[in-house]
């Protein structure tokens, strides 16, 4: 017995003797790390990215798309008809976004939420992907004219999946299947409901700077459908509080259901339009 | 005899065990002092093992962990000044001079190691100060780190909201470690 008690007193302190401090402390903080900055902003082109804004945050966006360079010089290339898109997007939560906008093309508003369902991480728990799914409301506003629509033929829907990747600290990769069903269309030639996949990708080429493309594969378009896949490439300049994207696209739709639905470019006709996001953001909350 | 022994032995291996003391409170904050804005970062997760006998120190903060009151200056210090995914921790190994584990009250002392911030380690030494209250010890201390030293570059754009320097303070409250 006493040598027992002997033995347990003495071999209390023999565990922690021969390892280093650190190695001790890196033993201690064995941790989940989550993967960050997927993307530079809440849009990779056209379509949302995964990313949402933190608590308390608010962003403005600001985006613009110009005419097609193919219209050649008398409109300056494209520069003398413009779109613009003037947006909020406030974070509820580190995870919950909520956001307003309104377009100028067919005066639409659009209202949405964003909510990040699952995050990238390695170390104790690890999971491949950072998921967000968000919904969204267009509302076509009626012109003081007096059309023949009902509130109900203005409204379309929107439902989305992004899947994103870090894959590296430069490349990153997102996939996104979507819905789309917009109340009143076209039946000649449109579906109330379209379904599509947005493959999107970026490539950081230095810390501030990063190159993208953006694919949107329309699943079931009518068989008569006068409209085009939207594709785009940009640009992403980050500037402190600003990201400027430069893009070029064959859509003029700054939101999802014009690009999945409407977009009326042939870009290898080269219907392509120039145009920017600009985001600024505030933080106007506390984060606790 | 037999008893006294046995008393003896518990009593010297529970002295050894307190031989180590770990963070049981951890503050960690950078302050960076700009024209344009100040920024400031709070780390409470930081970790830190105190071995009184060797007069050893160790401290390993996740750089990650820092938090600020702008989410995007988070991001930004993560992603573009610290690259935290390719070194997420910044560490501090060294020797506490002039530390008397048998006195109580505030003692001045000085720390010699080595500082590894974003894959960079140098020599450094930092004074502080250290005070045996019970079974607490608390462990002070203010210094300076220059980015440029750790290879951290600010571009030319941001000069005027980041500064060259920034302040980092310490405080940690440590307990036995058993």
């Amino acid at each position: 017995m006493k040598r027992l008690i002997l033995l347990l007193t003495f071999a209390g302190h023999q565990v922690y003797a021969q390892d280093d401090l650190l190695s001790e402390l890196e033993k201690k903080s064995d941790d989940t790390e989550y993967a960050f900055a997927t993307f530079k902003g809440t849009r990779v082109i056209n379509g949302f990215s995964v990313e949402t804004k933190g608590k308390g945050e608010l962003e403005f966006i600001f985006a613009h798309r110009f005419g097609t360079l193919n219209e050649g010089s008398y409109t300056l290339w494209g520069l003398d008809d413009s779109f613009v898109r003037l947006g909020l997007e406030y974070g509820l939560t580190d995870r919950l976004g909520i956001g307003l906008g309104r377009t100028s093309i067919d005066n639409t508003i659009d209202s949405y939420l964003r909510y990040k369902l699952f995050r990238q991480s390695k170390g104790t728990s690890s999971f491949p992907f950072t998921i967000t799914v968000a919904g969204t409301i267009n509302y076509k506003t009626p012109s003081t004219k007096g059309e023949a629509l009902t509130s109900e033929d203005r409204i379309a829907y929107v439902g989305q999946l992004n899947l994103a990747r870090k894959f590296s600290s430069k490349f990153s990769a997102q996939l996104t299947p979507m819905i789309v069903h917009r109340n009143t269309v076209e039946q000649s030639y449109e579906n109330n409901d379209d379904a599509a996949l947005a493959f999107a990708a970026r490539y950081k080429v230095t810390k501030s700077v990063s190159v993208s493309g953006e694919y949107n594969y329309r699943l079931s378009p009518h068989t008569d459908s006068p409209y085009f896949d939207a594709i785009g490439f940009g640009v992403d300049i980050e500037t402190g509080g600003h990201v400027f994207q430069l893009v070029f696209t064959n859509t003029r739709g700054m939101f999802d259901r014009w690009v999945v639905a409407e977009t009326s470019g042939d870009f290898f006709d080269g219907d392509i339009h120039f145009g920017f996001n600009i985001t600024r953001v505030f933080q106007i909350g506390k984060r606790k | 005899m037999k008893r006294l022994f046995l008393f003896f032995c518990l009593v010297i291996s529970t002295c050894l065990h307190a031989q180590k003391f770990v963070t049981e409170k951890a503050y960690v904050s950078f302050f960076s002092d700009a024209l344009v804005e100040d920024i400031e970062a709070i780390n409470r997760k930081a970790n830190s093992i105190f071995d009184i006998n060797k007069s050893e120190i160790a401290f390993l903060i996740n750089n990650k962990d820092f938090e600020f009151r702008k989410s995007l200056m988070q991001t930004h210090f993560n992603e573009k000044y610290l690259e935290s995914e390719q070194f997420p921790k910044s560490v501090f190994k060294g020797k506490v001079l002039g530390f008397d584990a048998t006195k109580t009250g505030l003692q001045q002392v000085k720390a010699t190691g080595k500082l590894s911030i974003h894959g960079v380690t140098k020599d450094v030494e930092i004074p502080g100060t250290i005070e045996i209250s019970g079974t607490r010890i608390t462990l002070k201390t203010e210094f300076m780190v220059v980015l440029k030293d750790y290879n951290v570059t600010i571009p030319q754009i941001l000069w005027n909201n980041i500064a060259e320097q920034v302040k980092v303070t310490v405080d940690f409250v440590y307990r036995p470690f058993n």
